[in-house]
């Protein structure tokens, strides 16, 4: 039987460790893990550390570290923790692993730096629980999230599940832009609004129904349509992501536009029938709207839903993928549509994919654009001087 | 024979099929094949004997822009012709 200070000395001496000023010189390019409890992680961290506590560390660090050779440094408090620490992930093959003699007190007191991690209150950690648990969001992501801005154009099919995803996953701040009413020809598919808001302007309607949802989101409602003479003022209070789920080719085109000038990415969908289009187009990046299709088609080619119908369930399946793309370029992770446009057929129930390139022609975001102010967009889409 | 993916937009001209399947080497000759067929396809796909501007069409996943255009062979792959749509609705 071995006491702890003799099971401790025999763990240190099966480990490497390394002390403060080494690790310093090793900070930025090695991954620093804290495996101090909650409390401790909260009054200060090792900037840029990653947070498991020492009772979840076998079970979560093949989430967060899946490549078994990458350096990691551990530390707790004092350097006792993660030694023992050290030893479990030497166990589970990390082959570079150390343990920082002295711990987070060590290095404060040396000076180097140091910060304090925002943190999620009790009420948020439980709401987003379920965040937390995948790796690839965690709380720096559910932090990020609640930081991120996010502009949905229109309130309508696309806009109401985009909208209650992006809002329950915990969005700091969306932007909704829409003109109209809550009609009841909407009630078939614009699951944001409801019988008891007909008649309502569809940004007020959404505005009340997200915050019966998610009070952390901020919601800014633009009863108006979106013009070349408001656009700037409404991209000027600054977006992460466009979710674009207009009803009209004016304004998609002045959406691309407006979003390759803002440098803003803008996740496009578009619904008819059984049929529906999702792509991102991410400015300086990849292709835009104008590289996709530089030609909007003649009015008896591009009838509407108003025109043409739409069931009901397709723009709730358009406007998720469309929340998931935005979720992902707020988060930073993941593979977004990018150069791929994906064409879903509800009625076939099939899914393909066809490969979208930039331009270097475009007249918007080609390497000499010829169209470098708003234009008359309704002209435009009218084929007017073409 | 090369099938070829209509959309919702153009289901009109050629009696409401989803698909068709054309004959040929190239885009032009299947797209050729089908407006034989359907005469009013031809006046929705074609602007003096170019494609339309607003029509994009795909073989095998690829824009045909960025490939030879209309004498792209087709070598068997599936075409998609695909309009821009609007609807957000």
């Amino acid at each position: 039987m071995a006491t702890y200070r003799e099971l401790l000395a025999r763990v240190k001496g099966e480990i490497d460790e390394i002390g403060a000023a080494e690790a310093r010189e090793r900070h930025g390019e090695t991954l620093f893990v804290d495996v101090r409890e909650r409390e401790e992680w909260e009054e200060g961290i090792v900037p840029g550390a990653v947070h498991i506590p020492r009772g979840n560390l076998e079970s979560r660090i093949e989430g967060l570290v899946p490549d078994r050779s990458r350096e990691i440094v551990l530390y707790c408090s004092g350097g006792s923790r993660s030694a023992f620490a050290a030893k479990a992930l030497q166990d589970l093959g990390y082959e570079h692993v150390t343990s920082l003699t002295g711990g987070f007190t060590d290095w404060k007191r040396n000076g180097f730096p140091i910060e304090t991690p925002r943190s999620l209150s009790p009420d948020q950690r439980r709401r987003y629980s379920r965040h937390l648990l995948i790796p690839e969001v965690g709380e720096a992501g559910q932090e990020r999230l609640l930081g991120g801005r996010i502009l949905l154009i229109g309130a309508g099919g696309l806009g109401s599940p985009a909208s209650l995803y992006l809002a329950a996953a915990g969005v700091g701040t969306l932007g909704i832009v829409d003109a109209d009413v809550v009609d009841d020809s909407n009630l078939q598919r614009q699951i944001v609004h409801s019988t008891d808001t007909l008649g309502e302007p569809k940004v007020e309607s959404a505005k009340r129904t997200i915050q019966a949802l998610n009070p952390d989101v901020e919601v800014k409602t633009y009863e108006e349509r979106l013009t070349s003479e408001n656009v700037e003022r409404i991209l000027g209070d600054g977006w992460d992501v466009i979710v674009d789920g207009a009803d009209n080719f004016p304004t998609r085109y002045l959406v691309n536009d407006a979003s390759v000038w803002h440098g803003i990415p803008v996740v496009h969908g578009s619904i008819y029938r059984f049929e529906g289009q999702v792509t991102v187009f991410n400015p300086g990046e990849g292709p835009c709207y104008r590289c996709l299709f530089p030609t909007p088609p003649p009015p008896e080619l591009a009838p509407s839903c108003a025109e043409g119908g739409v069931l009901g369930v397709l723009p709730g399946i358009v406007g998720s993928l469309q929340a998931n793309e935005a979720l992902k370029l707020v988060l930073g992770i993941g593979d977004s549509l990018q150069g791929r446009l994906l064409l879903l057929d509800a009625l076939g129930t099939t899914i393909d994919e066809v490969a979208v390139q930039r331009d270097a022609s475009c007249p918007v975001c080609g390497e000499q654009p010829t169209i470098t102010e708003y234009v008359d967009y309704v002209e435009f889409c009218a084929g007017v001087g073409r | 024979m090369t099938r070829v993916r209509i959309p919702p937009t153009l289901r009109n001209e050629v009696g409401g099929e989803r698909e068709l399947v054309g004959e040929g080497d190239t885009v032009r000759e299947v797209l050729e094949d089908l407006s034989g067929r359907y005469p009013a396809l031809e006046r929705q796909l074609f602007e003096a004997g170019a494609l339309a501007p607003f029509v994009n069409v795909y073989v095998g996943g690829e824009d045909v822009r960025t490939l030879d255009g209309l004498e792209t062979r087709v070598n068997g792959a599936s075409v998609i012709l695909l309009p821009a749509m609007a609807g957000g609705c």
